[in-house]
């Protein structure tokens, strides 16, 4: 269990220090590792929306495909509804294919161009329901998504791309599912279709009780729909928050980055605000920097950093960061600190000993 | 600030099998030395195919093009090929949204900013290779000498955008054309690259056309803004202006559907409703008004852009809206915003109609 948060409710999907590495080979012919998902653990409850949430490459997509069971991790375990799915063949994943389901990011691609709307939505229904073919249900899953059951005898390509999305889900919705894995779901869409089809499925988890795992690059997408968000970097969860908290009180210096380098649509506060831009580039996962991955950027790292693994740091009000140098925490928030089990076995020992700095005293990073 | 570049009527079409494409519609802005112009849209709204335009890069058998677009004075829409040879990469560079495609994935980064210098200037290949390691430090490469001999794929998104960005800045142009410059790119590399595009045009006073469909992005970078709705402008001025004083519907819904991280969080994400036109069969008269919430019964012929306040200024608006009511409706729960719906009868009301 991660959160005090998700405590209050049976955990629906588990993630247990999963591990998921990619075997590449390096220039000479050395076998190497990327290191896509490093000991990361979650868990999502009934009914509840984690967001995931990181740049390119920190892993999120692959954690996410090992949720879906799309891959089997490396190591460490998912749990579904209590039982242990991570090693299940495609025949034993059968039951679990309904309860789980996922929307890709890219709506073009992932609709078979081929297939009539009606076919693509009512594959999965004729597969969980012993090969019937279900006309009227395949209407009110359109109508559900806000298309017209008529459109059900089109084919992909007469859609708009929010549309297109709109069938992805209704794709998703066909077999009941439990969990749906949102794989930036809207990033592909212009912004006022983004909040469309963000509205689209708030609505349906209200109606349909659905847990989701959202996962996006921009902390200022998953907002509105997530009730706690999980920061990635480099393969590991840097931040756990409930979501108003993360935006609201950043601890880790990687998540304030992130919020201050989104742009205000606001030209007067986005030319006045001190910015925090993320010095350098992602370093490679195939050799993670050992200690803090975060280190090499961080304008807060000291020697500590270097050398020792943050653990996953609970603090009062279920928010757990792994830093070494908490932002926008008190000196009693660290004396009622308690390590999370759902920190990284090569974590070192000690939680932070004093809080770091506010954000305001961060030194102010150049743009390069 | 004198013109570099003047935007006349630009009307572009396409002839398709279904019929003719408007893709861009009577288009006017101009753009000056060291000015940073924005042009603001969603997909469709004909905002990179104006960019194009400027370069010569819709020309076809199935295209036509009209209007003026004068660089000094060369008229961009009827120059010879010849002619355009001269201007691309030399008057008026262009950065595209996606650097993996818009590089040569077989040749060194270094050789082909050498290739772009040696084809407009007669230097040496040496010198030209000095101007290029040069550049890539100037647009912030580490170990440019060595990164030169790189190979598109051994950069990251970010310091492809950047090797772009030197590739267009080889010639020194007077005009650099970014077009989604960012969208690829995660939010802290695109903080880095605006960063570097605003650094550039106040070292080197280059005009910049910078398109885009975030509003965040121009609220920290454009001076000036065009907002570009199904192929039209529906409004133009200051960045202060679009931001603070918008006078179109659709500026509103834009507005209203960005999402803000320094406001509190809304019960529901405003949005526009429906979806953009098809230029095929654009809609008579306003081509928001099926979308907009203040829809008139003039809607149905379409307004001119005009100045609508006491004094004619540079602040352009395409809308029937008087300004007075424009100001009162433009505001929804205490901000800037368009209602998905308006009040029931509010089109109808006596004395919603606008003064001619």
């Amino acid at each position: 269990m991660t959160a005090p948060a998700a405590n209050a409710v049976e955990p629906l999907l588990e993630l247990d220090h999963l591990r998921m590495l990619f075997p590449v080979r390096e220039a000479g012919g050395k076998r190497a590792h990327v290191h896509a998902v490093d000991d990361v653990s979650l868990a999502v409850g009934e009914g509840e929306t984690l967001g995931l949430v990181g740049e390119s490459g920190c892993g999120k997509t692959t954690l996410a495909r090992c949720a879906v069971r799309l891959l089997r991790p490396t190591a460490g375990t998912v749990r579904f509804g209590g039982d242990d799915i991570t090693s299940l063949g495609p025949r034993s994943l059968r039951p679990y294919r309904a309860d789980i389901q996922i929307v890709f990011q890219d709506p073009q691609g992932s609709l078979n161009p081929r297939k009539r709307v009606g076919q693509i939505i009512g594959a999965g229904l004729r597969l969980a329901g012993g090969g019937r073919r279900d006309d009227a249900r395949v209407g009110r899953l359109l109508d559900q998504v806000g298309l017209a059951p008529e459109h059900a005898n089109r084919f992909p390509h007469e859609f708009s791309g929010g549309q297109r999305q709109r069938i992805g889900v209704a794709r998703a919705l066909a077999v009941n599912p439990r969990l749906i894995v949102l794989d930036e779901p809207v990033s592909a869409l212009d912004v006022s279709i983004q909040a469309q089809v963000i509205n689209l499925l708030d609505d349906l988890q209200e109606e349909l009780g659905l847990s989701y795992i959202f996962v996006a690059h921009d902390l200022s997408v998953v907002r509105h729909v997530s009730d706690r968000i999980a920061v990635m970097y480099l393969g590991k969860v840097v931040e756990l928050s409930p979501a108003e908290e993360l935006y609201n009180r950043p601890v880790h210096p990687y998540t304030l980055s992130l919020l201050a380098a989104i742009p205000v649509p606001d030209p007067r506060l986005s030319r006045s605000r001190a910015h925090h831009a993320v010095r350098g580039e992602l370093p490679s996962p195939i050799d993670p920097p050992g200690g803090c991955r975060y280190h090499t950027r961080c304008p807060a790292a000291s020697d500590l950093c270097r050398q020792v693994e943050p653990p996953l740091t609970v603090y009062p009000g279920g928010h757990q960061a792994a830093c070494h140098h908490p932002l926008n925490v008190s000196s009693a928030d660290i004396a009622a600190a308690v390590r999370s089990p759902a920190s990284s076995r090569s974590a070192g020992p000690d939680l932070p000993a004093a809080p770091g700095a506010s954000a305001s005293e961060i030194p102010e990073s150049a743009d390069r | 600030m004198t013109a570099l570049l003047q935007v006349e009527h630009l009307r572009v079409s396409f002839r398709t099998e279904e019929g003719v494409l408007q893709a861009v519609d009577d288009v006017s802005f101009s753009l000056g030395r060291g000015e940073l112009l924005g042009i603001v849209g969603e997909s469709g709204s004909g905002k990179s195919v104006t960019a194009m335009t400027l370069l010569g890069l819709t020309r076809g058998p199935n295209a036509s093009v009209s209007g003026r677009a004068l660089l000094g004075d060369l008229d961009l829409v009827s120059a010879s090929e010849r002619q355009l040879e001269h201007v691309r990469g030399r008057r008026v560079a262009m950065v595209f949204q996606d650097p993996m495609t818009a590089l040569n994935p077989v040749q060194r980064v270094g050789d082909q900013i050498v290739e772009q210098v040696r084809a407009h200037e007669p230097v040496g290949r040496r010198e030209a290779m000095d101007r290029a390691v040069d550049l890539l430090d100037r647009v912030g490469i580490p170990r440019a000498r060595q990164r030169a001999r790189s190979y598109p794929h051994e950069f990251s998104g970010g310091m492809r955008q950047r090797v772009m960005i030197a590739m267009a800045l080889s010639c020194s142009p007077e005009i650099l054309i970014a077009d989604e410059p960012t969208t690829a790119l995660d939010v802290t590399t695109q903080a880095q690259i605006l960063a570097e595009i605003k650094t550039l045009r106040e070292q080197t006073g280059v005009g910049v056309l910078l398109i885009t469909h975030d509003l965040g992005v121009i609220a920290e970078v454009a001076d000036r803004v065009v907002v570009m709705y199904a192929g039209r402008v529906v409004e133009q001025g200051s960045v202060e202006e679009i931001f603070y004083d918008p006078r179109h519907p659709y500026t509103w819904g834009l507005l209203g559907s960005a999402p803000r991280l320094d406001k509190p969080r809304p019960e529901r994400l405003p949005t526009i409703p429906g979806s953009p036109p098809s230029l095929l069969h654009p809609p008579l008269g306003c081509r928001f008004a099926p979308r907009c919430a203040w829809r008139l019964e003039a809607c149905s012929s379409e307004p001119d852009l005009k100045s609508d306040g006491p004094v004619a200024s540079d602040h352009l608006g395409r809308c029937w809206l008087d300004l007075g009511t424009a100001r009162e409706r433009r505001v929804v729960g205490g901000t800037i915003g368009l209602p998905v719906r308006a009040p029931a009868g509010a089109s109808r009301r006596p004395g919603d109609e606008p003064a001619p």
